[in-house]
């Protein structure tokens, strides 16, 4: 019979191998509905690969497609650290966008500095807002995060729709349901010409840097790992739990709120429904990627970025349908869970122990 | 006041009540089922949607109505499976493993539909599970719309509370799986299987699961559609808690919440001029919420809930 065995110890190097590896994996397994689609495989991934790094077009689409997966890959991260469950990431993004046009169309004036600074500091801090309320809700009534949270998604959405039907709507928007434009003064300045890459990227890169600093040098970093290994013997050492929680919260939420302030401010120019295919729910796959590190969410997001990329220009090619970049985040979720089970485990075989 | 009673006093409230509570009672009982058992299932949304798409695909391709059940229920319990053997031989984290197979089966249903149906604008119909209009039982008034002239899989749904409800309350396999959600030490020194009861409730309460989303496109409406699941998944996932993880409780909630349901899609008729219709369809969800909030304080979680078990480690 087979036996779980703890491993003595886990390596760097099998840290650092595991996520590359399900990545592979993911990527090696998108062949099965590739060939479910009856397409040529070679070609396909060729395809693939071209749609990402084919032009430096195509690349800087890429680095655009991550800017939002690191900040909500970042939010997971920081609250997967501390065992709060923040799903909502998808609700808070669409909050920081929706506080984003809610200040940045018009409503105040100044320079563009400083306009910009607010509009970041409004929308990160509804996102911020927007996962306080789970995380009371947990600290104060004990109510189940994950669900919260979830639900919250849903909610949130429903409220952008009635706000872009209703005050912040578009009177020049022949009838559909969006917002103002971002004022030019506000909108987060281009990287490259002609390029879509925006400054969104620096501060999401910027923001991994100072999170990581904070979770490996600070205190406030330590009791955060601390709630999150062992709760109730951080409560024991002294750590008031549910403040570090309502204190992670907080972050996490910013972090997702600055995801839609980047997609508003810095690409779209002005708010839809649909202004996020996913990004909240694809940020927990970029943690899990990242082992949690925030460093690791950015060459994590970069990966995912490049599958929503990538396959999307595969799709349109080959005639496949896109779902297969979903497809494959999906599958990589999975493959660094099973991955990371066996950096912390080994199977052994075992003769069959007799009953006394 | 008195549209309300008017509300309350025709059948038509009290049938619809019940058919919208029908893919909540199949979603609530399955969860109910895996976390009895000690894992929570994240991925139930997922496999809503797999459970709609696959039934239906089935029909659509000529597998009967029936066949398109069985089907739903069977891809349902893959999807099960696959988390089953992650959460509980591997011990990964039940959130995580949860919301990856939500994940995977959301994009393989939706990948699977659009490759089988490339350039369609809008999804073909099938012939849906009509009401099934019991002579003579129908006739009675009042109870007989509501109760007889439900579709065959409403039946099925309750017919399933009573089955959950007697294994869980009557039958040593019962007992088993309430005990290895609390104390799965106590089940292996019996001599039992921790892992084949967990994996066993897992994959059935999956198979459930897929019925709650089968019934949307097979009794409800008869197409697949993108988002048509819509969060009632997670809507179960609030409601198992409200239930005290008890199948008869599991029936309330989910009857409770399709009268909600019910009433405000009448109330929007009335009140749709004054009040924003984005109101309405809000509220299911900030009830899960209110309804979680007011079960939180008093749940009592399994006490093995989360909490993987090895084997040969005590």
């Amino acid at each position: 019979m087979i036996e779980i065995e703890p491993r003595a110890g886990v390596s760097p190097r099998m840290r650092l191998l595991t996520p590359l590896l399900a990545a592979l994996a993911a990527l090696a397994l998108a062949a099965v509905p590739l060939a479910f689609a009856g397409v040529p495989l070679i070609e396909s991934y060729r395809q693939m690969f071209a749609g990402v790094f084919g032009s430096l077009f195509a690349f800087t689409e890429m680095l655009t497609r991550a800017t939002p997966l690191i900040f909500t890959g970042l939010a997971a991260a920081i609250a997967f650290r501390a065992k709060l469950w923040n799903i909502g990431a998808e609700g808070q993004l669409y909050l920081g966008a929706l506080a984003a046009v809610a200040v940045g169309t018009g409503a105040v004036s100044g320079p563009g500095w400083a306009l910009t600074g607010l509009v970041l500091a409004a929308g990160a801090l509804a996102g911020a807002l927007g996962m306080l309320l789970p995380a009371a809700l947990k600290t104060r009534f004990g109510a189940d995060e994950v669900v919260t949270s979830l639900l919250l998604n849903f909610i949130i959405l429903i409220f952008v729709q009635m706000m872009l039907e209703g005050p912040l709507k578009d009177p020049m928007g022949l009838g559909w349901p969006q917002s103002e434009p971002i004022l030019d003064e506000a909108t987060l300045p281009k990287l490259l010409e002609r390029m879509r890459l925006h400054a969104g990227l620096l501060i999401a890169l910027g923001a991994a840097l100072a999170l990581h600093l904070v979770l490996a040098r600070t205190t406030w970093g330590f009791r955060i790992r601390a709630v999150g290994e062992n709760a109730s013997a951080a409560r024991h050492a002294g750590i008031s739990v549910n403040r570090t929680l309502i204190g992670v919260a907080l972050v996490s939420g910013a972090l997702a709120g600055l995801a839609g302030v980047s997609e508003v401010a810095g690409l779209k120019g002005y708010l839809t429904a649909d202004l996020s295919p996913g990004f909240g729910y694809a940020g927990i796959v970029v943690a899990m990627l990242a082992g949690l590190s925030p460093l690791g969410v950015v060459l994590a997001a970069l990966f995912v970025a490049s599958v929503f990329v990538g396959a999307d220009s595969m799709s349109r090619a080959m005639g496949v349908s896109s779902f297969l970049a979903d497809l494959v985040v999906a599958l990589s979720l999975i493959s660094v869970l099973v991955g990371g089970f066996f950096t912390r485990y080994r199977l052994r075989w075992r003769a069959r122990r007799t009953r006394p | 006041m008195t549209e309300l009673l008017d509300i309350f006093l025709n059948e038509s409230f009290w049938t619809a009540s019940l058919r919208i509570a029908t893919p909540l009672i199949f979603g609530v009982l399955g969860a109910l089922l895996c976390e009895r058992a000690g894992v929570l299932n994240l991925g139930i949304e997922g496999i809503f949607v797999v459970g709609a798409m696959t039934g239906w695909m089935a029909v659509w391709m000529g597998a009967g109505l029936w066949g398109g059940v069985l089907v739903a229920a069977l891809s349902g319990a893959l999807f099960g499976l696959l988390h089953a053997l992650l959460t509980v031989p591997l011990g990964l984290s039940q959130h995580v493993s949860g919301l990856g197979i939500t994940l995977l089966a959301t994009s393989a249903a939706s990948f699977t539909y659009r490759t089988a149906l490339p350039d369609v604008k809008s999804p073909p119909r099938i012939t849906p599970f009509q009401p099934l209009d019991i002579p003579y039982l129908s006739d009675i008034p009042f109870l007989g719309p509501v109760l007889f002239q439900q579709t065959p899989l409403t039946w099925l749904a309750l017919a399933m509370v009573a089955l959950v409800w007697w294994i869980m309350a009557r039958t040593p396999l019962g007992v088993a799986l309430r005990a290895v959600g609390d104390n799965p030490d106590a089940v292996a020194a019996q001599g039992l299987s921790v892992y084949g009861l967990r994996i066993g409730a897992v994959v059935g309460g999956s198979a459930l699961m897929a019925l709650g989303g089968a019934f949307l496109t097979m009794s409800a409406f008869d197409a697949f559609f993108f988002g048509m699941v819509n969060g009632r998944g997670w809507i179960c996932i609030a409601l198992v808690i409200f239930a005290s993880w008890q199948p008869g409780k599991a029936l309330l909630g989910a009857l409770l919440f399709g009268m909600f349901e019910a009433l405000q899609v009448r109330l929007q008729t009335q009140a749709g001029a004054v009040v924003p219709s984005q109101v309405f369809l809000m509220a299911p969800y900030v009830l899960s919420i209110l309804a979680l909030v007011f079960a939180a304080r008093r749940a009592d979680y399994p006490r093995a809930l989360l909490k993987p078990w090895f084997r040969g480690q005590r």
